[in-house]
Parts: structure tokens; C-alpha cells; sequence
């Protein structure tokens, strides 16, 4: 069993969601065009992955093997709606503009991923630990990207104006395309500086 | 000669190589070495007889074929400057030194900047510093229009140089062309200054130094419209392609002659058909590649011409494809490419071929990307590898018949 540290900080930079294991990469490339969006998709990731870990962990020695993944499902689905209506409760700009990849959390990969390949082996807290490592290592990706996306595309951070008003914005940092660059070179940063090689 | 190279092989040498002082700056020792002269250094390993043609000198090959481009390039420049901004009287050498301003510090810059990414992987990771650099470094700023900032010249180059090639392994390991991908870098993130209307033909409301130079007092304070053929024909409703290019001034012999505004290098069929004959003498470039391209682009032009479409471009007679816009310049220089572009022979003519087929499908169907044939060369040079790998799993297969039927009879 690894140290508590070990499972929050571990999925921040070694086992990094996005970076090394590649899930989640399309709300990566969605949700990041700017800083506001790309901080309230992880505050809801967060949310969702670390109490659907909780949650599926608790109920680990219920569930039965033949329809855990139904199962995982209704969990997480029931979270992501809570998540969902709580958004347009309290910030409904910033839910219309995350528009439908709210709704998408259930489809992330690196939630079910987490519920599949530790919840359902691992006592609750572990579990809980896990999914927040996970949710942090997913946000530190997300949030990075549209810095760098923000940054260059419109000359601002969380929307202030850091560059004079002449710059000129550079049109591919808010395309699709633009963020997989970015990711891309993230990961390359990432990799020479872990000396991680893919085999 | 020989009493200089001597010192250097004596005195300077010892330097940079393994144990010198300078031995992190091998790299920068060795291109200026091998640029000058042929080493005297023997091989190591298997093939021991080799072609005294390298590397460096296929590359040089490619700029010396590129010098009509470049000549006309400049003069075409100053020429719609001076044609446009109504400057009186503009002699021959008016033009060229009024082209000279516009595209020499495009043409410097992307050298300098190129040349610094260039350089600094090569010390980095310890590789050659390749001619290949000579090339993409010219090449770029012909496809670019000629009042392009020159920090976007920058920028584009050095996207090019480290995400087209450096990240993948420098020359030789890149799956794109590397002067296309900063150009492709520069018409996504800054469209409006390498498409449009208002780029092609500089106007001297923007450049007052080079007016200051020249002693030339601008008429006016607006910008310069000019279209090129291709957004004309993209932006033609109503009447025919061909009515619309006629209207603005287009007929296909100053297309040929390239008299008209456009992207540097790229307007001129006769200056690149001169650089078409010198490649395909020396036989640095791939004919197969050239001419099944052009092919391709009859062919599929010919097709629009066929089917019944409401659409005017569809309509323009499949020939205006190969000399509108920057198709010729692409697939003469850009795609042949030996790294970038499929290295099989039959990989070659339908690498090739499907080229010139895209650039008039993207031209035709999409009124967005006026030019199709950079979008074309860059969707092919991903799938070039995959071409080569079907046409020798066809060989082998075939072999394999044929050794079948031989063992049977």
C-alpha cells in the first residue's frame, strides 16, 4: 500500500491522467480556451472523481462483479447531475460556456478509470485520496494549457489584460489543433524532465 | 587554398573535436568545415564507395534552382508596389530596389531566426547542422506574401524549424515539411496577414521608412486591395470564374509570366519552370512526383468541369488550376521533399498524384482555403509513410505469387 502522499502527488507528474496516460485529453482540448473554464472543470472533475471513489470504494464488497460497471455508471452519473445543476445554480455563465462537457464528466475516462483500476480494490480512504491526486494531476494539465492558450491567443490571464493593447492575438492558440500543440510540447517538457520513455 | 586548410586541420581542428576546448561547439565547427570543402575523412562502416554528391551539395542544387523565383520574386514586389501606389516613371531598377526593401529583410530574417533554432539543437542534441535549413529558410519566406511582419517571419520559421522537424529528430526524421508547417502556423494564427485581399501588394500608407529611403511621398493613406487569381475566382458568384478573372485583370498569359500580385516566390510559371529544368537535369528533384501531380490537378479539375455543379470554380477549365496560384511552386519544391514525400517509386506517382487531386478539391469545395496545395502537401506528407508501406507489402505480395507459380511449374 503506498503512503498517502504517494497516492495524492503521484498522479500530479509520474502518473499525470493526461500527460502519460492520455485520458481525458478531448475536455483537455475543450474546455481551455481560457482560465475561467479550464479552473471551474476542475473544481467539478475534482468533485466528481474523488467522491465517486469514495463512494464506489464504500460500496466495493456490495457490489456484484457481473454489473459494477452499471453500477460505477449510476454513480457517477448521479454526481456529474448534481455537479451539473449546482453549476447552473451558482455560476450560470461559466456552465453555459463549459456547455456540454459538464455533462461529458460521466464519459471521462480518467473517472471510470480510477473507480475500475483502484476504487473497487481499495479501502475509502485510499480511494479518496486517489481521486483527488487524480482530479489536482487532471487540473494542473487543464489549467496550464489555457494559461498558455489565453496568454497567446488573447493577450490575457483569467481575463486581465496582461498584454498592451496592441498585441496582436495569435489565432491557432484558440483552435482545437492549437491546444494539441500545446499539450504536446507540455508533455514533451514533462517527459525530459521525468527521463520517462514510452517502450 | 590548400596551405589555409592545412592550418585549420593543424591548429583549429583539435579544438573542437572530442577532448578540446570547444568540443560542445563541434556542430558549428563542422558545418562551417564541410561547407567550404570536402573533409578528407574516410568512412567507418559499409557503403565505402560513395557519391561525391552529399547532402550539401543536393541541397545548394535546390537554392540555385530556386534563384529565378527569387530574382522575379523581387521585382514582381516593387513592381506592384509601384504599379499600384501610382509611382510615376518607376524604372526597372526603381522596382528591384523598392522589391529588394520589402523581401530581403522577409528573406534575412527567416534565415537568422531559422539559422539560431537551427543551430542551438544542433549543439543540443549533438547532430550535424544540415544544408537542409538552407532550403527550408528560402523556401519559407517565398510562400509568404510580401508585406508580411517580419515578426510573423519569426515566428513562422521558428515553428517551423522546431516543431516541423527538431522535435521529430532534425533532418531526416520529419514527417512534414518543415517551410509548409510554419507557413500553415502563420495562416491559422494570423490570417489576416497571409490571406485576403489587403496583403499582396504592399501600400505605402504602411511603409515609411522604405518611402523615407526612396524619397517618395505617399498619394494616399489607404491600403492597397488587391485579390490574387484565386480568392477571384473563390469570390466569383454570378458569373463565371473566368469572367471574374478577366474582370479583375487576370488572363492566363500574366499568370504564366506572373505580372500579378500573389506570394512572393510563387506567382512567376516561367521562373519556376526555369528551377523545374536545372531539377530535373541535375535530378535532385522527383519528376514522378512533379509531373503526376500536375496530373492529378488536370485530372481533377477536368472532373469539376464535368460534373454538374452550381458552383463557378467548379466550372473554370481545368488548365487555370496549374498556373493560379502557388500549385506549381508547391508541388516543384515543396513536394518533393525527399524526406517528407513517399520514397517508393510507385508510392512517388500516387503521392504525387493525390496532391494535385486535393489542392483542386480543397480550392473548389472550400471558398475558406482559397489555396489548397499547402493544406494538400501537408495532408500527404502524413500519409506518405503509409503509401510506401502498402506499395511494398504489394511488391512482396506479388513476389510471392510469382515465386509460387515458378515453384509449381
Amino acid at each position: 500500500m503506498a503512503s498517502a502522499k504517494k497516492l495524492v502527488t503521484d498522479p500530479f507528474s509520474d502518473n499525470n491522467p493526461i500527460t502519460v496516460q492520455a485520458l481525458g485529453v478531448c475536455s483537455a482540448l475543450a474546455v481551455t480556451v481560457s482560465l475561467q473554464p479550464a479552473i471551474v472543470m476542475t473544481l467539478a472533475l475534482t468533485f466528481v472523481v474523488t467522491a465517486s471513489n469514495l463512494i464506489i470504494s464504500l460500496l466495493r464488497k456490495v457490489i456484484p462483479g457481473g454489473i459494477r460497471m452499471i453500477v460505477e455508471m449510476a454513480v457517477i452519473a448521479s454526481l456529474v447531475i448534481v455537479t451539473d445543476q449546482l453549476l447552473k445554480a451558482y455560476l450560470f455563465d461559466v456552465s453555459k460556456q463549459l456547455s456540454v462537457f459538464v455533462g461529458l464528466i460521466i464519459t471521462n475516462c480518467i473517472v471510470m478509470g480510477r473507480a475500475e483500476a483502484f476504487a473497487l480494490q481499495n479501502p475509502p480512504k485510499a480511494s479518496l485520496l486517489d481521486g483527488l491526486g487524480n482530479g489536482v494531476g487532471y487540473g494542473i494539465i487543464l489549467i496550464s494549457v489555457a494559461a498558455v492558450r489565453e496568454f497567446f491567443g488573447f493577450g490575457t490571464l483569467y481575463g486581465f489584460k496582461i498584454l498592451p493593447e496592441a498585441y496582436m492575438g495569435n489565432g491557432l492558440a484558440l483552435l482545437a489543433p492549437g491546444a494539441f500543440i500545446v499539450l504536446g510540447l507540455l508533455i514533451w517538457i514533462q517527459r525530459s524532465f521525468n527521463k520517462f520513455v514510452e517502450e | 587554398m590548400k596551405f589555409l586548410f592545412d592550418l585549420q586541420d593543424k591548429y583549429l581542428a583539435p579544438l573542437f573535436e572530442k577532448g578540446g576546448k570547444f568540443e560542445k561547439l563541434y556542430p558549428l565547427f563542422e558545418a562551417g568545415d564541410t561547407f567550404a570543402r570536402t573533409p578528407g575523412d574516410v568512412t567507418k562502416g559499409a557503403p565505402h564507395v560513395r557519391d561525391s554528391i552529399d547532402q550539401k551539395r543536393l541541397m545548394i542544387f535546390v537554392i540555385y534552382a530556386l534563384t529565378p523565383c527569387i530574382l522575379f520574386g523581387i521585382w514582381n514586389a516593387g513592381h506592384q508596389f509601384n504599379v499600384h501606389n501610382n509611382v510615376e516613371e518607376a524604372t526597372f531598377l526603381m522596382d528591384m530596389i523598392r522589391g529588394s526593401l520589402m523581401v530581403l529583410p522577409i528573406i534575412f530574417t527567416s534565415y537568422l531566426v531559422g539559422g539560431i533554432c537551427e543551430v542551438t539543437f544542433a549543439l543540443i542534441r549533438k547532430h550535424e547542422i544540415n544544408e537542409g535549413f538552407l532550403v527550408s529558410g528560402m523556401l519559407f519566406p517565398l510562400t509568404l506574401a510580401p508585406t508580411t511582419p517580419l515578426w510573423q517571419v519569426a515566428l513562422g520559421i521558428a515553428f517551423g524549424i522546431i516543431i516541423g522537424k527538431e522535435i521529430f529528430g532534425g533532418v531526416g526524421y520529419n514527417v512534414l515539411n518543415p517551410a509548409l508547417t510554419g507557413r500553415a502556423f502563420l495562416f491559422f494564427a494570423y490570417p489576416a496577414q497571409i490571406s485576403g485581399d489587403q496583403v499582396w501588394v504592399g501600400s505605402a500608407s504602411k511603409a515609411p521608412l522604405v518611402n523615407q529611403i526612396m524619397g517618395y511621398t505617399p498619394t494616399t493613406t489607404d491600403g492597397v486591395t488587391m485579390a490574387t487569381p484565386l480568392g477571384v475566382a473563390a469570390s466569383s458568384e454570378g458569373v463565371s470564374a473566368q469572367a471574374a478573372l478577366a474582370d479583375a485583370g487576370y488572363s492566363l498569359s500574366n499568370m504564366v509570366s506572373g505580372v500579378i500580385p500573389g506570394s512572393i516566390g510563387s506567382t512567376s510559371v516561367i521562373a519556376i519552370l526555369l528551377g523545374l529544368g536545372y531539377l530535373m537535369i541535375t535530378g535532385v528533384a522527383s519528376s514522378r512526383i512533379i509531373f503526376s501531380g500536375i496530373a492529378g490537378a488536370a485530372a481533377m479539375g477536368a472532373l469539376f468541369n464535368l460534373l454538374p455543379l452550381d458552383n463557378s470554380f467548379a466550372a473554370l477549365p481545368f488548365y487555370y488550376h496549374i498556373v493560379m496560384g502557388g500549385f506549381l511552386f508547391g508541388i516543384v519544391f515543396m513536394a518533393t521533399d525527399p524526406v517528407s514525400a513517399a520514397a517508393s517509386n510507385r508510392g512517388k506517382l500516387i503521392y504525387g498524384f493525390l496532391i494535385g487531386v486535393l489542392t483542386v478539391i480543397i480550392r473548389v469545395a472550400n471558398p475558406a482555403y482559397p489555396e489548397g496545395i499547402m493544406l494538400a502537401i501537408l495532408f500527404m506528407n502524413v500519409m506518405a509513410p503509409m503509401i510506401d508501406h502498402y506499395v511494398v507489402q504489394g511488391h512482396i505480395k506479388q513476389r510471392t505469387k510469382l515465386a509460387r507459380a515458378l515453384n509449381h511449374a
